[in-house]
């Protein structure tokens, strides 16, 4: 294969389309597992209800996936605070939280992908969109809107849960709640509470994820367990709770499986991606950023 | 009243387990002939799944309706596979073992009928199969027998029509790619494929597969791209067809032939979603509108069929699969009952040497268990406007390219020139 500018160009914006995709599915995982020490093994669970919530919508009525997510990420917020609520009184209070609290999300998990079995069956869904087909060129460099609008959104919604969190005081509480509760609680800030809702901005950040995934490739119920792996590769690759760590593990996944499968063979992406992984715990082991 | 009984104690006792033992061998004669299968209720190729199981069930009613089988009516006891090879195995041993099934069928597809056939196999049993691609190669048995028409060599079967199409080509090609999905049907469709391109002397440039929860294509395509394969071969499940299909035209593919083995495009799912994108892709299929006269048997089937799967959100069209569900086990209905009874070994021999009248056609096995002579429609999408569902059920949107007694047209090259 005759290797020109134009296919590394390519395969750079590839890479970077598809780590932008990746940040805005793995930024959830960051607060819940990185900042909250919460394993959300659902949390991909969420990010395909995200996915059947904007495909029921651009079906009937016809409105862009993405801004119905947007539109919609109060209800998930809602639903992250009722389920960090039955997980904190069930197992966290009671200091079950390690093995059975990760049952309880894989049954979260199951429940969800029965519940759209039920509800839409189990074909593959997708949405129509207006820039689905649409494809920018620059020269001989392409920009495939399917993957560029998810990025564009991506990037806002990333930078702005990190400009929450560094510049919020309510941010600034959850990044608190990640390093010492019990400091938090002396200087009489409730963590179950601040956790409760950063909790909450983890499930709404799925749902928006969900927009993203559906308008890229088809879905159906059982497809989130394809990321698990992934979304907490992104969080320890850039280290625990760093927002702009995930930001950056996103990326170098992004970049790695798009390099491996333009110039070497695409079977070996999840080898070098998790090769990359196991590379950058062994030498820091608190991943890329983290602290 | 009792001591004006002509039976004495002992010859009542006698009696009553006379009766006891009529009623009991009615009741055995009655009792429900049990078809065990798992089946991809969940994961990737449940819509395919849930569609056999409704074409099954269409059968079982209408069995069941005409009074069973052997006057015993018909029962499935069924599992979910999950799509998983790994739950393949508990599957079948509970259903043989705990359920005592009398038949055992298989769920759909290559990845969950291979890892049943050593179990198959240890108890000799008669093993209808659904559409798993060239499964009995590695295992040589003579109880297999398979729906899919892919012919008695399935693996180069199942792409001759579209290395046929690629070889009338004039200037003749030179240089093939091949791509697939690292999994147990795109790595036999591989298989023949290579056959193929080592028998007319072409040129492989690019032979390699992807993992198959790839997000995004397009990285894919390009180097394809970058080797100017005249030919590009594809083998890929529902989710990768997608992908693939919207990559290649992201990226402005520019080949002369496209498609091949691309699982999806045949349901209305992706038909819909894909629409236009489609336009120009050879690809497989087993029923285009256009040949409506030529598979009358099949309406009666449709119309059944088309009225449950909307129900149950499934393939609306059920153009691809569900009639050979429904074909698989009517061959086993008149194995049974030519042979009378559950005997594996006649059933076995009674299906490799007889043929079968079907909703889709005439059906004889070889001697592997594969079809007797393939009837892989290699065909061309075009004219397709939109994403409306109806367009597929109406004529006009395939061009059948082979086999010859089924042609509706010639293939139209280049490929990224033919895109309407």
């Amino acid at each position: 294969m005759e290797v020109s500018w134009a296919l590394l160009a390519n395969a750079v914006i590839a890479g970077l389309l598809l780590g932008g995709f990746y940040a805005a599915m793995s930024v959830g995982i960051s607060i819940s597992f990185g900042m909250l020490d919460v394993v959300n093994i659902a949390h991909p669970a969420f990010i395909i209800l995200g996915s059947y919530i904007a495909y029921i919508v651009n079906d009937r009525f016809g409105f862009d996936p993405i801004v119905v997510s947007v539109t919609v990420s109060p209800l998930f917020f809602l639903l992250g605070m009722a389920l960090y609520r039955i997980y904190y009184l069930c197992f966290e209070r009671r200091g079950q939280e390690s093995l059975r609290g990760l049952a309880f999300f894989f049954g979260i998990l199951f429940i969800t992908e029965v519940a759209l079995v039920l509800v839409f069956g189990v074909d593959y869904r997708m949405v129509n969109t207006r820039y689905g087909d649409v494809t920018w060129r620059a020269g001989e460099v392409d920009f495939p809107m399917r993957l560029v609008v998810p990025f564009l959104v991506s990037m806002v919604m990333v930078i702005g849960v990190q400009l929450f969190l560094t510049h919020t005081f309510f941010g600034r509480a959850v990044l608190a709640v990640a390093q010492d509760q019990l400091a938090l609680r002396l200087m009489g800030v409730n963590p179950v509470r601040v956790k409760e809702l950063a909790f909450a901005i983890s499930i709404a950040t799925a749902g928006v994820a969900g927009a993203f995934l559906i308008v890229i490739q088809p879905v159906q119920p059982a497809i989130g367990r394809e990321f698990i792996g992934l979304v907490f590769a992104v969080c320890v690759l850039g280290g625990m709770g760093s927002i702009w760590g995930t930001l950056l593990g996103a990326f170098v996944l992004g970049l790695a499986e798009s390099f491996t499968s333009t110039f070497f063979g695409p079977s070996w992406a999840p080898a070098v991606s998790f090769g990359l992984l196991l590379a950058t715990l062994a030498f820091r082991p608190s991943g890329l950023l983290g602290r | 009243m009792l001591g004006n009984s002509v039976l004495t104690a002992p010859r009542r006792v006698l009696g009553a387990l006379f009766i006891g033992l009529a009623l009991s061998g009615t009741a055995l004669a009655q009792q429900p002939l049990k078809i065990g299968f798992g089946m991809s209720l969940t994961g990737p190729l449940a819509g395919n799944g849930k569609a056999a199981l409704i074409a099954m069930e269409i059968w079982r009613d209408d069995v069941n309706a005409k009074g069973g089988i052997l006057g015993r009516k018909v029962e499935f006891v069924y599992y979910d596979d999950q799509t998983s090879p790994a739950t393949v195995p508990g599957i079948y041993t509970k259903l043989l073992d705990v359920d005592k099934v009398d038949l055992v069928v298989s769920g759909y597809g290559t990845n969950v009928i291979a890892p049943a056939m050593p179990i198959m196999m240890q108890r000799n049993l008669t093993f209808m199969t659904l559409f798993g691609l060239n499964v009995n190669s590695k295992f040589n048995y003579d109880r297999y027998f398979q729906i899919m028409p892919a012919g008695p060599n399935p693996a180069v079967g199942w792409s001759q029509g579209f290395f046929d199409a690629a070889m009338s080509m004039n200037p003749k090609p030179k240089t093939v790619a091949l791509v697939g999905a690292d999994a147990e049907y795109p790595a036999m469709a591989l298989e023949g494929a290579r056959e193929h391109a080592k028998k007319t002397g072409l040129k492989i440039v690019y032979d390699k597969t992807y993992p198959p929860n790839t997000v995004d294509y397009s990285p894919i395509v390009r180097a394809i791209q970058a080797t100017n394969p005249e030919i590009v071969f594809v083998a890929s499940y529902p989710p990768d067809s997608a992908g693939m299909v919207r990559a290649v035209n992201e990226v402005g593919l520019k080949t002369r032939i496209f498609g091949g083995g691309l699982v999806g495009p045949q349901f209305a799912a992706l038909k819909t979603q894909l629409g236009p994108l489609l336009n120009g892709v050879v690809n497989y299929e087993f029923y285009a509108p256009d040949l409506g006269s030529k598979f009358p048997f099949l309406e009666q089937f449709l119309a059944k069929y088309q009225a449950r799967a909307a129900k149950e959100g499934v393939d609306p069209l059920g153009f691809y699969l569900p009639p050979y569900a429904y074909a698989m086990m009517q061959v086993l209905d008149q194995a049974i009952t030519a042979t009378k009874g559950l005997d594996q070994a006649k059933l076995a021999e009674y299906i490799h040497k007889s043929t079968f009248d079907t909703y889709v056609g005439k059906v004889g096995f070889a001697k592997n268990g594969e079809w007797a002579a393939p009837r892989v429609m290699m065909t061309q999408y075009h004219g397709i406007t939109g994403n409306d569902v109806e367009q597929f059920k109406k004529p006009g949107r395939l061009t059948v390219l082979s086999p010859k007694e089924y042609k509706t047209g010639d293939l139209k090259a280049p490929y990224h020139e033919n895109k309407k």
